[in-house]
């Protein structure tokens, strides 16, 4: 008789740990093929509300580290992936089909994106900050500064790719992220905060959601504790992205606005991830004996 | 003189974390070989002892690390996307940060500077430097200075900061896709030959870094090579204008990183005793042999005997010996001839009418040592308050006004480095707009960090090491 496999179901990550949705629900996932990969956590509206409190916790420490520290622990998540390449190499097969060398291309690229990103956190400063000579007698002086709690919806379909290129702008700036993984391919992002939970990046600056968006991206939209939010995981979806950009509106939120369709992730990702997120702060002090 | 209770005990790092060879070819194109010069000895400054027997690359071997640079970097380097590149220079980084010790004590027996500095201070911006760095390779279109290659950059650098100013060179050459032949200085090559074996072990392609060893003559075949594209040195001034007028007439590009005289200036309103600690550090750090050094102390008349007592009152307790001993301030000098330079200087000092004072400190019966010396009544006329000693030895000169200071302060053909130290903002900023020096610390000394820009007006050299600007000596 062959062996009966032990099922895993998938939690979530809010503040460095993997609790269960406190609702008790989870759901079924599966793979391209329909067949049944695990269960993974339901999040609620008061999971997205933790977890908006644990992102709020872990920002103060995180955003007074130095940005080379950052761009070591940025650095030290592409280190911890490479280590489990085939456990990603399944999760991204399962979500999003293929074979096996083209979802190792899809882990290469991801895992590269993070060494990009890394090496932002102590530049990003030199290239978007600058001293400006203004007419007078001071020194002012431009720098950009994390703005906070930033809420994500990952994109839907590129489930690992997609997903650390919203999250790795986000935190290597500075910020703490609250990300909602695709729906229906949330094992990546499980898999993604298992390195995370294993590597140095301290607890609350990265949580992951998994489950249906309905219950809790419009709670994340409307937290008054977000300062912005990245509606990539709306494309295609206009109407539900409005409705939350209306929300977002409340407490001013910055809002990075759904695309039409799922961008192409491949390409070169410009600035603008780590810009929307940043704030630029100008300080001015006199010259003079 | 009654034994010191609070003396503390020997605490010596162990030599063990370090296997030093008999020794040591050439790295040429991945591999060690034999040079075909006269080879020479490194020695350990602190006990004299032989380290090993170096290699010297005559030209004929200068050539053949030239012609392997530029192979590797039409066939390899210079083609390789930018974000393989800084894959490579991140595990430079990463082996560098898990051999620190081994770096760190290696450097201190070789070059003579304490543990202390190498295992705080020297190794972990080495480290930080390829990090910095890495991450440039797959970002030059953002960084303002274009994103080609020069090609092939000749790169010799002095013994101060071996493996540190071995990582101010080649970390920005070949993040922005140079290929490299790099002479290390003769009296401390020892963790560029082991940096070599790095190279090997994070299995960078063969001839993109070549390390070459030898004195004045292979610097000098290295930078005048005609296959050299750049020419990269850190060392003194005299050596530095050899190399603009050896340059001149070609289409080389050049950065010089050369010598200081660097006042450091304490007004009456500064906090005396982060002041008197900045001048420590500014002068006695690595025995002075620092080209930014705060050699010139320019302190207000109205507090300058407060701070000349705190001053000799803290300068006695640091303590002179053992490199790899943890608790070690100040280790040795360099070299015999540095020795016999810096002795040469503090006489004539002596003889202009200064007046000279060393704590009461015993030191090594073997090896080269000279205590942490102090000038008073200095004035800008005497020699040791224009020249570079490049030793432990402060010269204090005294001012009324913050002119006076700025005009005193300006009154050097250096440029290379300031210091401010006063409680008031806006006067740190005007000084800093009036000093002639490439990088005024405020409050703090001799502080570096890879994304800041270091370098020199005027007679300290051109072009700038480290952030952004540290690119722009390496792109086209």
């Amino acid at each position: 008789m062959s062996r009966i496999d032990v099922r895993k179901t998938y939690k979530l990550f809010i503040g460095g740990e993997f609790p269960r949705s406190e609702s008790g629900h989870s759901y079924v996932v599966h793979d391209q093929q329909g067949r049944f990969v695990a269960n993974a956590a339901l999040a609620s509206r008061k999971d997205a509300r933790d977890a908006v409190s644990a992102a709020r916790k872990a920002f103060p420490g995180w955003s007074a580290r130095t940005a080379y520290n950052r761009s070591q622990v940025v650095y030290r998540i592409a280190e911890v992936m490479e280590d489990r390449r085939p456990q990603f190499v399944e999760a991204v097969r399962q979500g999003e089909g293929g074979t096996a060398a083209s979802a190792g291309k899809v882990l290469d690229a991801a895992i590269d994106r993070l060494v990009w990103y890394a090496g932002w956190a102590d530049k990003i400063t030199q290239v978007t900050g600058n001293a400006n000579p203004v007419a007078g007698p001071y020194f002012n002086l431009s720098t950009p500064e994390p703005t906070g709690v930033v809420a994500a919806v990952a994109p839907a379909d590129s489930s690992l790719l997609g997903l650390v290129s919203v999250v790795a702008p986000v935190i290597v700036t500075g910020n703490t992220v609250v990300v909602a993984a695709s729906p229906e391919r949330p094992l990546p992002a499980v898999t993604f905060a298992e390195v995370l939970a294993t590597s140095d990046v301290p607890g609350g600056v990265v949580n992951v959601l998994t489950g249906t968006l309905d219950r809790t991206v419009a709670t994340l939209a409307s937290h008054m504790d977000v300062n912005a939010i990245d509606l990539t995981g709306l494309a295609g979806d206009p109407e539900q992205a409005q409705a939350l950009e209306v929300a977002a509106a409340d407490n001013l939120k910055r809002v990075r606005r759904a695309p039409a369709a799922e961008p192409d992730w491949a390409a070169d990702p410009g600035l603008g991830r780590m810009t929307d997120v940043l704030e630029t702060k100008t300080v001015w002090h006199p010259i003079g004996v | 003189m009654a034994k010191n209770v609070f003396e503390y005990a020997p605490a010596p790092e162990s030599r063990s974390v370090v296997d030093i060879k008999p020794s040591y070819g050439l790295f040429v194109n991945g591999e060690f070989v034999d040079g075909h010069g006269h080879s020479f000895k490194s020695i350990s400054p602190s006990t004299e002892e032989v380290l090993a027997e170096i290699a010297e690359a005559d030209e004929a071997d200068v050539d053949l690390a030239v012609k392997a640079a530029r192979r590797a970097h039409s066939r390899v380097w210079g083609r390789m996307p930018g974000k393989e590149r800084a894959k490579y220079l991140f595990r430079i980084a990463r082996i560098i940060q898990e051999r620190g010790r081994e770096l760190a004590v290696l450097e201190s027996i070789d070059n003579g500077k304490p543990i202390k500095e190498t295992r705080d201070v020297d190794i972990p911006i080495v480290a930080a430097h390829f990090f910095y760095y890495a991450g440039w390779a797959d970002k030059l279109e953002y960084s303002g200075h274009g994103t080609e290659s020069l090609g092939v950059a000749g790169q010799v650098i002095p013994w101060n900061f071996p493996l540190l100013m071995l990582a101010w060179k080649i970390a920005p050459a070949l993040a922005c896709g140079n290929t490299v032949v790099l002479k290390p200085a003769e009296t401390a090559p020892l963790t560029a030959l082991l940096f070599a074996e790095i190279c090997q072990q994070a299995d960078l392609p063969a001839g993109v870094v070549n390390i070459i060893t030898g004195a004045g003559d292979t610097g000098r075949a290295l930078v005048s090579h005609p296959d050299v594209d750049k020419v990269a040195f850190t060392g003194s001034t005299e050596v530095g204008k050899a190399i603009a007028r050896a340059v001149a007439g070609t289409d080389k590009r050049v950065t010089l990183e050369l010598g200081g005289k660097a006042a450091n200036i304490v007004f009456d309103d500064a906090p005396l005793d982060q002041a008197v600690e900045g001048i420590v550090n500014g002068i006695f750090f690595n025995q002075g042999h620092v080209c930014c050094a705060g050699s010139r102390l320019l302190v207000q008349e109205s507090v300058a005997d407060e701070v000349l007592a705190r001053l000799k009152r803290r300068v006695t307790t640091l303590r002179i010996g053992d490199p790899l001993d943890k608790n070690t301030d100040i280790g040795a000098i360099n070299s015999a001839e540095q020795l016999a330079k810096i002795r040469e200087l503090s006489d004539i000092g002596e003889q202009e009418g200064a007046g000279r004072w060393s704590p009461p400190c015993e030191l090594p019966d073997h090896g080269f040592w000279f205590p942490p010396t102090i000038f008073t009544n200095v004035t800008q006329a005497h020699r040791i308050a224009r020249e570079e000693i490049f030793g432990p030895v402060l010269s204090v000169l005294t001012f009324r006004t913050p002119s006076e200071a700025v005009e005193k302060a300006n009154n050097t053909p250096y440029g290379l480095s300031a210091g401010v130290w006063t409680d008031k903002g806006s006067r740190i900023l005007k000084m800093a707009n009036a000093l002639r020096a490439g990088v005024v610390w405020a409050n703090t000394f001799n502080k570096f960090d890879p994304t800041s820009p270091f370098g020199g007006y005027k007679e300290s050299g051109y072009g700038r090491e480290g952030g952004r600007h540290g690119l722009e000596g390496y792109l086209k």
